[in-house]
């Protein structure tokens, strides 16, 4: 028990790359944040404070709690104690505060959650339009920008159902920047995917993140990890166990579990 | 030819292309595969051949071959007159079809509801075509504007125009006004009553579960009984209101239970993902049911949405048991009239309503396949 604490004790501290710590450069605060399903308690004590422009990319197993962590943040999920501070604004029962915070953070699920009903366009301007109130025209030039980004302007007036699945996630990515997103988040984009479409993924995020996003990755891509994030939080069992920055933390973990866990997912 | 002693091979002439077999192509081929491809298929054709010929040789029979198709009374009609077996009876159609259109409706008015059935007709037909544009002035104009002229037109007392009671209603008016009123307000009311079935708001659903469990658990016959004999003893004296109006608001509570359950049915069908992923777009409630859930979910029911349509459309007929004369009642009634008293008089009269009955039906059937195939974005996810 003592090892734990003290393991989460370090790992809630501020992020080793200094940084000025001003309350504007600062996109999510999180501070001792709890919840639970039921009886269960999912996540424990949560401390995170994310600036703007990091990528922090977050691993774990199964069930320790990184999908509904990054969920809090945009209130898919509700959390009972604690609180959380996106963009300056405090995530409450307040509808309306809600609503703003869901306006500037963007997500991109595992399964995609295209909607299969409207075309590759319409579901990249319904948003700008029904909740930026854009006029449409400036909407759909805003959505081919952003298709085209992700290489598939040509899809646009296809139907989710006829992308394949790499194609999909790429217009999910692209849906959320249409609404122009402070911070994005992203919960396991890739594991739903075939192994060659992953790459195709991976580059759009890697261009996102060159660019200066705010990003939030569950992910087990380590790979992208070491590539892009500014730090890896490694949790377990609802708790923030270890985070550090990407060489350190792959090269030099210092919790059993974070080494337990890497050996698995790196030498198997 | 190719030497084909050598295991490398290379083909050096193009294969011919042949015709298929004729015992796989063509009429014949089609027979062969699907009525007469096993015994047990051959005996189940055989048999489907007799039944339908059993059926419908006797229908064809009496509706056109031993039909009468003109006269001015019942002598027209009997077999001694005749001097042959007699079939349906036309002309007495024929004489009585302004009433099984109108009912009692006075005959210096009834242009009154000509203009009706035209104004619908006008309206709904461009709204069902999904190329015809305009589809919001349309549907403004269906679903606001058209039941304003609608009533003042049926009912009168504006403009000059003689109020006609709606007890003086009747036939495919009385059909046709129940059973539009009671498809176009039933839809919207179960839309939310199934939402509400749904809600998080312990209340609101408690509310939308008793309300649906009340109408699903008493019969229609009961519904209007009440809404016809019983309400007017709980109302204070003195405060009446239209027993057609009471009938209306019978049906259309009545359907819409049923179609809250059909609609819920669709909603259950939606994955959580798309709640998800409307919310994490930020678009409120109202906006993400109106733009993502409900178009799925509805796409989704459309053959049951349909089915209710179609059994409310036949349910108005049960109006008759309190004393309003719908198109079917307007037709029994009319078998009390000695002019046309004939052996096929009311077989006449019921083969005539079950026809119009299922042009009705048949086309809300085939547009609701039409609707499914224009909705089908060919895929599922």
């Amino acid at each position: 028990m003592t090892e734990t604490t003290a393991a989460t004790e370090r790992a809630a501290g501020a992020p080793r790359k200094k940084m000025e710590v001003s309350s504007t450069d600062v996109a999510i605060e999180i501070t001792k944040m709890n919840k639970w399903y039921g009886d269960f308690h999912v996540l424990k004590d949560i401390d995170l404070r994310v600036m703007r422009g990091e990528r922090i990319v977050i691993c774990g197993p199964s069930g320790s709690g990184k999908s509904t962590m990054i969920r809090c943040i945009n209130r898919l999920e509700e959390h009972q104690q604690g609180s959380i501070v996106v963009d300056g604004i405090e995530l409450t029962d307040d509808l309306k505060k809600i609503d703003e915070i869901r306006r500037e953070v963007g997500m991109v699920f595992q399964h995609f959650n295209l909607f299969p009903h409207l075309t590759i366009l319409e579901n990249c301007t319904l948003a700008p339009i029904w909740v930026r109130k854009m006029p449409r025209k400036e909407a759909e030039d805003i959505a081919m920008h952003y298709l085209e980004r992700v290489k598939i302007p040509e899809q646009a007036k296809k139907y989710p159902g006829q992308l394949s699945g790499g194609q999909q996630q790429r217009v999910a990515i692209a849906r959320s920047l249409c609404m122009n997103p402070k911070i994005m988040l992203f919960d396991e984009p890739t594991s739903a995917l075939d192994p060659e479409m992953i790459k195709e993924v991976l580059d759009v995020m890697v261009g996102l993140a060159e660019e200066g996003m705010t990003m939030l990755c569950v992910t087990h891509e380590m790979g992208f990890a070491r590539q892009v994030a500014n730090r890896v939080i490694f949790m377990d069992q609802g708790q923030i166990v270890e985070q550090n920055e990407p060489e350190p933390f792959f090269s030099n973990p210092q919790h059993e579990r974070t080494k337990l866990f890497l050996s698995q997912i790196l030498h198997h | 030819m190719t030497d084909m002693t050598d295991l490398s091979y290379v083909r050096t002439t193009e294969a011919e292309a042949k015709p298929a077999p004729v015992s796989t192509t063509g009429f014949i081929g089609w027979m062969r595969r699907n009525l007469f491809s096993s015994i047990p298929n051959t005996i189940l054709t055989l048999i489907g051949i007799w039944l339908a010929y059993s059926i419908f040789a006797p229908l064809i029979n009496f509706a056109f071959v031993h039909a009468v198709w003109t006269g001015d009374n019942r002598d027209a009609c009997l077999a001694q007159n005749v001097g042959r077996e007699v079939g349906a009876c036309w002309p007495y159609v024929e004489a009585y079809f302004p009433q099984f259109i109108y009912g009692r409706y006075p005959v210096e008015e009834r242009y009154r509801v000509d203009i009706v059935y035209l104004l619908f007709a006008l309206l709904i037909v461009p709204m069902l075509i999904p190329s015809v544009p305009a589809k919001r002035l349309n549907g403004l104009l269906l679903l606001v504007a058209f039941p304003i002229v609608a009533f003042f037109l049926l009912v009168g007392g504006v403009f000059g125009l003689p109020v006609v009671e709606t007890s003086q209603w009747g036939g495919l008016l009385v059909t046709l006004v129940i059973a539009v009123t009671g498809i176009t307000a039933s839809l919207p009311i179960g839309i939310l009553l199934a939402l509400g079935r749904r809600s998080d708001m312990p209340i609101v659903r408690l509310l939308s579960i008793i309300f649906i469990e009340f109408w699903r658990g008493v019969p229609l016959i009961t519904v209007l009984f009440m809404a016809s004999v019983m309400l007017p003893l709980f109302l204070p004296e003195g405060v009446t209101f239209d027993k057609l109006m009471r009938v209306l608001i019978g049906v259309t509570l009545f359907s819409s239970a049923y179609m809250a359950e059909v609609v819920r049915g669709g909603l259950q069908a939606i994955p959580k993902g798309q709640y998800e992923g409307a919310q994490a777009l930020g678009l409120r409630f109202w906006q993400m049911m109106r733009l993502i859930i409900l178009p799925q979910a509805l796409k989704l029911v459309i053959p049951g949405i349909v089915g209710t349509f179609i059994g409310l459309f036949k349910d108005t007929t049960l109006v008759l048991i309190v004393g309003m004369f719908d198109l079917l009642g307007q037709v029994q009634s009319s078998f009390t009239d000695p002019t046309w008293a004939s052996p096929s008089q009311s077989h006449t009269g019921y083969l005539f309503a079950a026809a119009i009955f299922w042009v009705f039906c048949f086309g809300m059937s085939r547009y609701s396949l039409f609707m499914e195939k224009k909705l089908h974005t060919g895929h599922k996810r």
